[in-house]
């Protein structure tokens, strides 16, 4: 039996149980659905936090710097362009919304409405990279990018510098962590394209939304540390 | 035993050739394929380490330059931790019991831990080629400012290497976790777990949650490597000392990786050769949970006098003496666990005896060097060097050698001849302990490590140490000759052949490959063999 013509609301319920257990999405090495979706949660859950420990590190190098270097951190910071990342921020949460509501579809096993909202939610990820895009070209033009040529007016610009290299060292890791949303996005879409999903299994929408969310609350930690950390004065 | 057949079909012949190994699924052709990878590692690292010994004979530096040392030293650590120790056990063991002892089919993800081992594979030529092209100088630490700036060495390709192994442990440490949450069988709660199983719990615990600060370390030295960004460097107002926090965050508990899951074996190995249960199983099932834990606070103890406060030295001191509790707590259980047992001393009851004594030197003279007024004096010399050798090798290989002795029955289906092995496991012992013990000695005397040439007066005990290591070699080469002529010529092996209860015994060696005939149901604690305290209850 096809994924796509499996539609538990069609079938009363023992025989969409039955029919759940002999699913084609069943991994031989599992006894039921529930249990491969139990596995594959915690395994995301874990992954995500292997993440975040991978942030952690530059996390706990950017504390340490605003600790020793206040002043010249938030000089730094004001250079950034607020407007710009705060646009950027809404859209970021925008499609985290989409994200949350693509997994509604696939969990009632609305495929048409899965497909527009993992669309929107690709539209919204690129707009996000293309405003950051415009950003990073923006510091290359103020010279603003750690190296030979930078520039920045101030008495430690070498500790700009470090603000600097903190920032494209995070929001670069970040934007690379989009890049590979949108690869597994266009995953998503094909599979649900093809019918792969129905709302008796998922899995793989809920991951990739779980994912999408956590770059997402990267973000939410990026913005007030590197935009808005002296803004109040 | 004449009458033992190995079953028709099992799972390393239930398919043939090349493509159904490297594109296999199956946890135990990948544990094997571990095996024989890390098995080719060790040699390499073994070979570094020979080296080592022998420019170390004579007290001038003349068999190799210092700088021909320092790559030496250098590529002894990197190999034999990220590409021997650190895979060791969780990779081969824990891939090929944990789920048979959790009663499962596979492991939770089984493309994922295929991938883990090509990532493993990947990394690991990375590494062979950073040799290859002329070797990496700046100890297996990759301290910066010398890593980033001065080093003219293939840093970056090393660096790259272990990079991309950490994936692999990442990946391995995530598929157990999960396989042990939610794959075990019916009737197998928590505390009727086997105690390896409890280690290796533990270990993942510190695979997932370090590995990804080494990760981003060392990015972050190539990136300041490759293109000045600056984050440790002092020019631009960044600190050397921030690497060191990161390194060693992740660097400790990997000490911990690479110990917890010899402990696990032993307490197998304890249980079934002394035929008892094993004396405070909660006990000794959260000292692993405990010693993770514990890990990721110490990191500082490896800084003591790289700048730290007194006040932050003392709070590290303190947590480092706190590790010394879980680990005690083991060593107090196996002992008593032992204690008017029947005791039998088959090869790998003798790697767990081993593993008991010299761990116990081992962690004993980590409370040395945890006590701030000790270290400050015998810190970068031998005495560290021969600390922690007696964990890494006296701990964590003997806790391997002892896995591999036990459980090669239930992989291969045959029997090693046990008189050779237990020759080799006593040469082991002796050569390990003429090895290493000598270094105390040098250490307290103030040999500094990581030196190609020493003083005179250095010269007795460190022959003994060369001495020691090449009785060392030979104990674990011999090993390797008679297991490989074990695969075609020992004795048929039988499902359980050193009588234990454990699950992995009850299924055919080797095991189908779905691991059990119909999924099995456990009705009863992990070790259950109706002793005085069984029968008491």
């Amino acid at each position: 039996m096809p994924d796509a013509a499996f539609d538990p609301r069609a079938v009363p319920g023992a025989d969409a149980h039955a029919a759940a257990l002999h699913s084609p999405a069943l991994k031989h090495h599992f006894d039921d659905l529930g249990q491969q979706k139990e596995a594959a949660t915690l395994g995301m859950w874990l992954f995500l936090a292997t993440e975040v420990l991978f942030f952690g590190g530059l996390f706990a190098a950017y504390l340490l710097y605003r600790v020793w270097y206040p002043d010249v951190f938030g000089e730094a910071s004001r250079s950034l362009d607020i407007t710009l990342g705060s646009v950027n921020t809404l859209v970021l949460i925008g499609s985290s919304l989409t994200m949350a509501l693509a997994v509604h579809a696939a969990a009632t096993g609305q495929r048409r409405t899965l497909m527009i909202f993992i669309a929107l939610t690709m539209l919204l990820g690129a707009v996000f990279l293309g405003i950051k895009g415009v950003e990073y070209y923006d510091k290359i033009v103020h010279h603003h990018v750690p190296g030979p040529s930078f520039h920045f007016e101030g008495p430690t610009p070498e500790r700009a510098q470090l603000f600097f290299s903190l920032y494209f060292a995070m929001t670069g890791l970040h934007a690379f962590h989009m890049v590979i949303g949108l690869g597994l996005m266009t995953v998503i879409l094909l599979m649900a394209w093809r019918g792969r999903f129905s709302a008796t299994w998922y899995t793989p929408v809920e991951m990739s939304g779980l994912y999408w969310h956590f770059v997402d609350i990267i973000w939410i930690f990026l913005f007030p540390l590197l935009y808005l950390v002296d803004r109040h004065s | 035993m004449d009458s033992l057949t190995l079953p028709r079909t099992h799972y390393a012949n239930a398919e043939y050739g090349l493509r159904s190994w490297l594109l296999t699924t199956d946890h135990k052709r990948i544990a094997l394929l571990f095996l024989g990878s890390i098995s080719a590692f060790f040699l390499i690292g073994g070979l570094f380490a020979m080296l080592i010994r022998l420019e170390l004979l004579t007290p001038p530096g003349d068999m190799v330059g210092a700088d021909t040392y320092n790559k030496l030293f250098t590529m002894h650590g990197i190999v034999m931790i990220f590409m021997f120790l650190i895979p060791s056990i969780p990779a081969v063991f824990g891939n090929f019991f944990v789920p048979i002892m959790v009663g499962a089919k596979d492991l939770a993800f089984p493309r994922l831990n295929l991938l883990s081992w090509y990532i493993f594979m990947i990394g690991g030529l990375f590494t062979l080629a950073a040799i290859a092209l002329g070797g990496v100088d700046t100890g297996w630490t990759f301290y910066t400012p010398f890593s980033t700036h001065a080093s003219q060495s293939n840093v970056m390709v090393a660096a790259v290497g272990v990079f991309i192994m950490g994936f692999s442990s990442i990946l391995t440490g995530l598929n157990f976790i999960v396989t042990i949450h939610t794959m075990r069988a019916p009737g197998l709660t928590w505390f009727r777990l086997p105690l390896f199983i409890w280690a290796m719990y533990a270990t993942s615990l510190i695979n997932v949650l370090g590995t990804p600060v080494l990760a981003i370390s060392l990015v972050a030295v190539a990136l300041e490597r490759a293109l000045h960004i600056g984050i440790f460097d002092p020019a631009y107002g960044g600190d050397p000392v921030l690497f060191q926090h990161l390194f060693w965050f992740y660097s400790h508990p990997a000490v911990y990786i690479m110990v917890l899951p010899s402990m696990g074996v032993v307490s197998e190995l304890v249980a079934t050769f002394s035929r008892k249960n094993i004396f405070g199983y909660t006990f000794v099932a959260f000292s692993s949970l405990a010693i993770a834990v514990f890990g990721f606070l110490v990191w500082g103890h490896h800084m003591f006098v790289a700048g730290m406060s007194v006040y932050g030295a003392m709070i590290f001191s303190i947590l480092s003496f706190m590790v010394a509790v879980p680990s005690a707590v083991k060593v107090f259980n196996w002992t008593a666990t032992l204690y008017k047992g029947s005791i039998s001393y088959e090869t790998p009851m003798l790697y767990a005896l081993g593993f008991i004594g010299l761990f116990a030197v081992g962690g004993l003279t980590g409370l040395f060097l945890a006590t701030l007024a000790v270290d400050v004096h015998v810190h970068d010399t031998y005495f560290v060097v021969a600390h922690f050798h007696y964990i890494m090798v006296g701990g964590a290989l003997m806790g391997y050698l002892g896995a591999l002795h036990y459980w090669w029955p239930k992989m291969t289906g045959r029997m090693y001849p046990d008189l050779i092995g237990r020759i080799a496991a006593v040469t082991v012992f002796i050569g390990f302990n003429l090895t290493f013990f000598p270094q105390f000695v040098l250490g307290y005397l103030g040999m500094p490590r990581r030196y190609h040439a020493y003083a005179e007066e250095f010269q007795a005990l460190n022959v003994l140490s060369t001495a020691g290591a090449s009785i060392l070699a030979v104990g674990f080469l011999i090993p390797a000759f008679y297991l490989l002529w074990s695969l075609k010529y020992g004795k048929v092996a039988g499902a359980n052949p050193w009588g234990s209860v454990s699950l992995e015994w009850t299924t055919p060696s080797p095991p189908p490959t779905f691991n059990f005939d119909e999924t099995p149901v456990i009705a009863g604690p992990a070790y259950d063999y109706r002793e005085p305290e069984a029968k008491r209850a």
